[in-house]
């Protein structure tokens, strides 16, 4: 049919990834032609740059662990301080560094821990179906039907406050998310036509679900994780707020403004900055998971 | 053609721009249909042929779609060029459209009834305050529409959801919709490919009563040859963008002169002769973001010579109801 | 080779809010022989498809059995069952989604490979590569991925990856529908070689009679559920018996001038499935129906001579009503 060209040894690595190379470079110039998800990636490109660099290059150490300087408290910012000290002295720009820190583990292990629980039993639901997906899915409807704060407090209430507690809490309460997500494409995905070869051809279940489910769900995953990170940082910082999260003098963002109440409005830098850099970052996560989405969603426009 | 064509292409040109480039979707296009006559375009996917009548009522979005030069002339004036105002006078009441997947096209959330009566509505607004219709007249219209394109109790009918009915009832109500504003011209753009075959004989058999009835002009989009050689009186044959060979039915699928249009009868089955050899056309279509400069079917061309390497011209006959775009006929062509 | 008997399938279904039994496939009765390709026709709601993936195991058989070189296949252990998934393999309508669009053209091609036999690494490319020689691509569509593909060249994918395992039966189900013309021309070209060269038997399913005609040797006419007519390609398309097959025939329009404009096509529409009438299902839109006969009972098959069967009363031997 087709010529027979004189066909090359073995193809290259250029080659062989030539349509994945091509397919990040599309998905590269979209991005950039996205403003908001410009401005998101750089804000969390900044963030990340804090938590990698941030303990190197901190003018005080030392305040994050919780020493005192109480001579020098509640200064306004200055060239020394620039985010001002707090009621001990320690400087809050230290502080707000580190708590970059602070902030992506938390906002990791409880993403982490709600996709290692919500992504299997989602594609349990979606593929199995029958009184297993309906019982899945009605304890998932329960678990959302309770506002996820107050259900985080009741949590946390029970173990005791800390931080470690406050995670597990809050990831209870977040993989209820992700089973709807995975279970619905899970759902329109189990009736694709290369699932049905698949299983013409013999596949065995487990088979169909981790190679030919699993990766085509990983694109919503994705989405929703970049979302999620904002807003898992926002209730570990709510809850370290009401004083059940980090307990002072760990740097927490959301403990320190809890404290920080306190000294409101005469000293009002203790609590501005934490919240300050809790909004960009939020608002950064989003940001990127919107662009993230825009470009990931309505693919195969080939 | 003796009369004045109702619709008139001529030298028609659309680029697309896109992310990967400029994407030279039309080149040249030219057609005619007259009053009460059908045309039918056929062609593979990629040729150009929905994109083509897409503008005609000004339904291609732009951008990215960039019209180069042409002009869609109906009774004279341009499509192109008329104004917003213009068009809602046009749209359903002179040319109406109806598409391929009669589902996708009715809204599911309100009845048939209520959607035809809405669209009657709309046209009103066009006409002369004295004779427009109220809501009680449009509905009778709708009825009598109805009736027109033999749906079976179209009283009753009326009020039903678009899922209660059959794939072949949605495509009569979508031909009672386009139809209900009266207009001298039907484009269908592949209107029975997703209908099963003896419902689309009865579709095919329904349009070429109301031509009758009518003195309807028809436009017919296909990529099925079998349904044109059925239903219209004229053909054009695209490829790549461009209009490769247009003339009567009994002209082109009888004595076909492009090359291609021979491969692409030679390339069906034939459902009421024994099997002969099937004759596939070998190759791809052109990259169309780069297009070839001479004739863009040479690479696969049986027939191709040196001097495809130029644009071909198209060329007439004597009585100029037939055209080729090919070098094959650089001295023009009789009839045979 | 394979013969289905009394195959019947139902699903489960509401139907204005109740629950509702949706019979797709009616007591059917297939036999193809060894080196056959027999043609499935019939249009949406006949239940050719469904045919088609019962007999694959793709979908349960609610009663009959599908007898496969002997062995009932409708009650079949785990290990059974791959055995019949190396004799027997699919090729499905779509092309574009019938590839993972996450997978190589190699990894897609070397699935049924890997789940059957212990070829892996270099062998096991060897083996794709040369599969994808005989379907006429070269070796550089290993590592592309589908979307990078046309239609034309996903189905041959397809088809290479549906002969991996040297498979005696192959079911197609709408293979070229999707496709242009000019490249079904192609496709249909290289099933019909392949048939021969690689001793394989077709089960071909498509609404499109021209297409059905060309490739195969025997055909089934399905209409909702049932086969009405069965019997040589040539014999039928010449001589069609039920009235159901001759007003299909009727309704191609043929690719030539000089067709009439106006007919008389079929009126009414296809009976809901869900609501089957009582005697022949055929019955409201035939020009030949026998109030009292038709709409009564259900219509069983009739033997004709050279093998033909046709499921209509016109020709039952005892009453004499149409002479053959």
């Amino acid at each position: 049919m087709t010529d027979i060209l004189d066909t090359p040894a073995e193809p290259t690595f250029r080659e062989r990834h030539a349509s994945t190379i091509r397919t990040m470079r599309l998905y590269a110039r979209t991005f950039r032609n996205n403003g908001a998800a410009m401005i998101g990636l750089l804000i969390i490109a900044g963030f990340m740059f804090l938590v990698i660099f941030g303990p190197s290059i901190v003018p005080y150490p030392e305040d994050a662990l919780g020493a005192t300087h109480i001579e020098q408290k509640l200064q306004p910012p200055s060239a020394d301080h620039w985010f001002g000290t707090d009621e001990v002295g320690n400087d809050v720009f230290t502080r707000v560094v580190i708590g970059a820190r602070v902030s992506l583990q938390i906002g990791l292990i409880i993403t982490g821990i709600s996709m290692l629980i919500g992504v299997p039993l989602g594609i349990i639901a979606g593929y199995v179906g029958g009184w297993v997906e309906e019982s899945i899915m009605r304890i998932t409807d329960i678990f959302l039907s309770i506002p996820g704060l107050i259900l985080a407090i009741a949590i946390v209430g029970v173990l005791g406050p800390g931080i470690g507690n406050a995670m597990l809490a809050i990831s209870l309460v977040w993989w209820p998310g992700y089973v709807r997500l995975v279970q619905a494409k899970t759902l329109s995905l189990k009736s694709a036509i290369y699932v049905d070869a698949a299983r013409s051809m013999g596949a065995s279940k487990m088979r169909i679900v981790f190679v030919h489910i699993l990766p085509n769900c990983l694109s919503p995953i994705i989405v929703k994780v970049s979302m999620d990170m904002g807003m898992a940082i926002l209730y570990a910082a709510s809850l370290g707020f009401l004083g059940l999260g980090a307990q002072p003098p760990f740097p927490e963002w959301g403990a320190m403004i809890s404290v920080g109440r306190n000294y409101l409005p005469d000293w009002w830098w203790y609590s501005f900055f934490p919240g300050l850099a809790i909004f960009l970052t939020v608002l950064g996560f989003n940001l990127l998971g919107d662009g993230l989405r825009d470009i990931l969603d309505p693919r195969g426009r080939e | 053609m003796t009369d004045a064509p109702v619709l008139e292409i001529r030298d028609y040109r659309l680029n697309f721009n896109t992310f990967d480039g400029v994407y030279h979707a039309l080149d040249g296009v030219n057609l005619a249909v007259g009053k009460g006559q059908s045309l039918g375009i056929v062609g593979e996917t990629g040729c150009g042929k929905s994109v083509t009548v897409r503008n005609v009522l000004g339904l291609l979005p732009s951008p990215p779609a960039e019209v180069v030069s042409g002009e869609i002339l109906y009774n004279g004036k341009d499509m192109l060029k008329v104004t917003p105002a213009e068009m809602q006078k046009i749209r359903g009441i002179e040319i109406a459209m109806i598409f391929q997947d009669p589902m996708t096209y009715l809204n599911p959330v309100f009845t048939i009834g209520t959607q035809m009566v809405d669209v009657i509505l709309a046209h009103q607004k066009a006409l002369d305050k004295s004779v427009r219709k109220n809501k009680k007249q449009a509905r009778a219209h709708a009825i009598e529409m109805l009736r027109k394109v033999h749906l079976p109790n179209p009283e009753s009918q009326i009020d039903r959801y678009p899922h209660e009915l059959s794939g072949g009832m949605r495509q009569r109500v979508l031909i009672a919709m386009a139809l209900s504003g009266s207009p001298k011209l039907l484009i269908a753009d592949e209107p029975t490919t997703a209908l099963d075959v003896t419902i689309q004989a009865q579709i095919l058999d329904l349009i070429a009563e109301l031509v009758e009835d009518m003195g309807l002009s028809v436009i017919i989009i296909t990529h099925d040859l079998g349904v044109v050689a059925k239903v219209c009186d004229n053909v054009a044959v695209m490829y790549a963008g461009q209009v490769v060979e247009y003339g009567t039915i009994e002209e082109v699928f009888g004595k076909p002169k492009h090359p291609y249009t021979e491969g692409l009868l030679k390339s069906i089955p034939h459902p009421g002769k024994p099997p002969e050899e099937l004759y596939g056309i070998p190759g791809f279509l052109p990259n169309l973001l780069t297009p070839p400069i001479g004739c863009r079917f040479q690479d696969r061309c049986p027939k191709a010579m040196e001097i495809c390497g130029t644009p071909p011209k198209n060329r007439n006959n004597a009585a100029h109801d037939r055209t080729v775009l090919c070098h094959l006929y650089e001295e023009g062509f009789e009839d045979a | 080779m394979l013969e289905t008997r009394e195959l019947t399938v139902n699903f489960a279904a509401k139907s204005g809010g109740k629950k509702a039994q949706l019979t797709a496939v009616n007591k059917v009765n297939l036999h193809i022989k060894k080196g056959d390709a027999l043609g499935l026709v019939g249009e949406s709601g006949s239940g050719k498809s469904t045919v088609g993936r019962t007999i694959l195991h793709l979908n349960k058989a609610s009663s009959g059995s599908v007898i496969f070189d002997e062995q009932d296949i409708t009650r079949l252990n785990s290990t059974d069952e791959k055995i019949l998934r190396r004799r027997a393999q699919m090729v499905f309508q779509d092309p574009h989604s019938a590839l993972n669009p996450r997978m190589t053209i190699m990894r897609s091609v070397a699935e049924p490979l890997i789940l059957h036999t212990k070829l892996r690494g270099a062998a096991l490319r060897e083996k794709v590569g040369t599969l994808l020689e005989i379907v006429g691509l070269q070796k550089q569509f290993l590592y592309r991925y589908p979307h990078e593909l046309s239609g034309g060249q996903k189905q041959r994918v397809c088809i290479a990856r549906a002969i991996a395992l040297n498979p005696e039966l192959l079911v197609l189900d709408e293979p070229t529908s999707a496709l242009d013309v000019s490249v079904q021309a192609q496709i249909l070209e290289f099933l019909k070689s392949i048939q021969k060269e690689l001793d394989l038997t077709y089960l071909f399913i498509s609404h499109n009679l021209a297409v059905i005609r060309y490739v195969c040797n025997r055909i089934a006419v399905m209409y909702l559920g049932q086969i009405v007519e069965q019997g040589e390609t040539e014999e039928i398309f010449n001589n069609p018996k039920h009235p159901y097959t001759k007003a299909l025939l009727e309704a191609v329009p043929l690719p030539e001038p000089g067709q009439p404009r106006r007919g008389k096509p079929l009126v009414g529409d296809i009976p809901s499935p869900l609501d089957l009438p009582k005697g022949c299902f055929f019955n409201n839109r035939c020009e030949k129906a026998i109030a009292g006969v038709c709409d009564v009972a259900p219509v069983p098959t009739y033997t004709l001579e050279g093998g033909r069967e046709v499921r209509c009363v016109l020709y039952d031997p005892e009453t004499q009503r149409q002479t053959a």
